[in-house]
């Protein structure tokens, strides 16, 4: 597999990190790195990555398969992470959850078929006090409400 | 950036510099005594810089309170193996966001902290393994990373005293489990993140077999002001045995929920009532979580006492890792519960059978309770099933799921009892509004 430029250098520097032998450590930022370029944790992505690290594609599979940010299938464009947890929940995270499966007419860990959203119900994001909250990507959406989601996934659909 | 207004009752100790400009900056923490703690240290013995730490009463941020400075003793120094600085940046405690705030406004107080651990422990190389959903903190530490390179904090021969140190990012994936000490050791070897059995602590055996020091973001971060101002300054501010400020990160059906730097020991009531503006909507309080969704629930008679570790041990809780949860009159208890415990069920990494099929029984017991189909024997059944989890798990993430849920069975049995025969929840009627 071919990577960019950049992702390459971080690869490098990755895998400079570690202590002498033990550059297996550099497999999952490799894998969050790589899979944010490739869009998903694919096949061929799991065989180059064990390659580069010495490793059996079994061994990359088993970590594969314990990380929920590790996904085998690309995410929408925008992939909507909702918080449901306590904080969020008491806050009304609930129906801020509902309002975004019937806004975008898909469910959990789903893609919308112009492939622009996806949409995921998601643990303690880590920002209980200013629920409720959710991520687009990696960034964070504060103090959301109906109101506010609406607006954001117009605001989005505009960026192209 | 500050996501909340601060407030005036604040003692602004780890959070000092987060309202001035560029505060993330070197300039800035420069500027503000950054870096003399660490400066203080390197003329120090090892022995003098565990006596700071050790007459500074601080103790773990993380959650289980461990005294930092008898913690960072067990450190083999004379070891022939290198040693190594781990920080905890893998925050997921539902109620807690605090360490977020810590990397996002002053980065160098924690590489700071790193430092001053490094010169402790002999260790020349230190990981802060970052939770993979906080990726824009990776930039913010790398660029501080960068910038205190660039000045000679970080490298070799530091400040020429011959000391040499190496700080370096690392991403997680999504994974609660990863934020217990060892499974988070094991993630950062790139692996499934299970625990390992203990002994041997990381102190002897942590990342790469090699002594470690292993402590939360948090705890790092309180390091270097003990350094600069003395061990005796820092357990001041706090009660006996707990020394120090915290981040309390108040989150739920309160007017102003936000993370607010207090004295250890400050009452929780006011905490509620002064720092964070009351209950919303003058709604009366029914319960709160005081340290996150591990530590069992406070009746809201049980919240007039000192936020410490042994005060609110002896309450019959934890003060955990600073996430006060707050409740309103209108909450559901059997619905908390549940929704913790789905949370449980999720994050059990599956290595203890106890805990594995405990939260995903408790999860499915408890949802049922809440949608009117549970029978009254169950109620007793919730309580010994979570019995049967604690301690006998690897990790304390079966305790952490057992502890909470026989706390609401036997504060609010009546809220369960009030869901038995098909009724419909007593309090879906109330259901909140999403408000700006």
């Amino acid at each position: 597999m071919t990577f960019s430029a950049e992702l390459e250098a971080k690869f490098a520097k990755l895998i400079g990190c570690y202590p002498p032998g033990r550059q297996r450590a550099a497999l999952i930022p490799m894998l969050m790195f790589a899979q944010d370029e490739v869009g998903a944790v694919t096949p061929e992505l799991v065989a180059e990555i064990a390659s580069r690290l010495s490793l059996e594609p079994a061994q990359v599979e088993e970590v594969v398969s314990y990380y929920t940010m590790l996904r085998r299938k690309p995410a929408g464009r925008h992939h909507i992470q909702i918080c449901t947890n306590i904080s969020c929940m008491l806050n009304g995270a609930e129906e801020l959850w509902e309002h975004a499966t019937r806004k975008l007419g898909i469910g959990d860990k789903e893609v919308t078929p112009d492939g622009e959203f996806s949409l995921e119900e998601v643990e303690c994001i880590g920002a209980c006090s200013w629920a409720p909250a959710m991520q687009v990507g990696y960034e964070f959406h504060h103090h959301m409400t109906i109101e506010k989601f609406d607006r954001l996934i117009e605001s989005l659909r505009r960026i192209h | 950036m500050l996501h909340n207004e601060p407030s005036p009752l604040e003692v602004k100790v780890l959070t000092s510099r987060f309202e001035l400009p560029d505060s993330a900056s070197l300039e800035t923490y420069a500027a503000h005594e950054g870096y003399e703690g660490f400066r203080k240290a390197l003329s120090m013995k090892p022995e003098e810089i565990l006596g700071e730490l050790k007459a500074s009463n601080l103790r773990g941020r993380g959650g289980a309170g461990f005294p930092t400075g008898m913690k960072w003793g067990f450190v083999p120094r004379n070891s022939p193996k290198p040693k190594y600085i781990v920080v905890n940046a893998d925050e997921g405690e539902p109620g807690t966001c605090k360490d977020r705030v810590l990397m996002e406004n002053d980065p160098h107080q924690l590489i700071e902290g790193m430092l001053i651990a490094g010169l402790a422990a002999d260790a020349h190389a230190g990981y802060i393994y970052i939770r993979g959903e906080y990726r824009y903190l990776i930039g913010i530490m790398d660029h501080a990373i960068e910038e205190a390179r660039a000045r000679g904090y970080i490298g070799r021969n530091i400040l020429g005293s011959g000391f040499d140190f190496e700080v370096y990012t690392h991403t997680g994936a999504g994974s609660y489990e990863c934020g217990e000490e060892s499974a988070l050791l094991e993630s950062l070897e790139g692996k499934r993140g299970v625990p390992r059995i203990r002994p041997p602590f990381p102190a002897v055996a942590g990342a790469f077999g090699c002594p470690t020091v292993l402590n939360n973001v948090e705890t790092y971060c309180a390091v270097p002001v003990i350094l600069r101002r003395g061990g005796a300054w820092f357990a001041d501010l706090g009660t006996p045995k707990n020394g120090g400020t915290r981040l309390f990160c108040i989150s739920g059906h309160v007017n102003r929920p936000g993370v607010y730097e207090l004295p250890m020991g400050f009452n929780l009531l006011r905490m509620i009532n002064e720092v964070a503006g009351g209950v919303r909507g003058g709604k009366k309080l029914k319960a709160v979580i005081p340290g996150g969704s591990s530590c069992p629930v406070l009746k809201a008679v049980e919240c007039d006492i000192a936020m410490d570790y042994d005060t609110v041990a002896k309450a019959g809780s934890m003060l955990g890792s600073g996430g006060v949860v707050v409740m309103d009159e209108d909450t559901c208890m059997v619905k908390a519960a549940a929704r913790i415990m789905r949370f449980y069920s999720h994050e059990s990494c599956g290595w203890c059978i106890p805990c594995r099929e405990g939260t995903a029984w408790l999860s499915k017991l408890l949802a049922r309770f809440h949608s009117g189909a549970g029978e009254r024997q169950e109620i007793d059944l919730i309580g010994e099933l979570a019995q049967n989890m604690l301690g006998r798990t690897f990790c304390p993430l079966g305790d952490a799921a057992a502890m909470p849920t026989m706390a609401f069975v036997k504060k609010f049995r009546d809220e369960f009892e009030a869901h038995l025969d098909g009724r419909p929840c007593p309090f879906e009627n109330k259901k909140r509004l999403v408000t700006a």
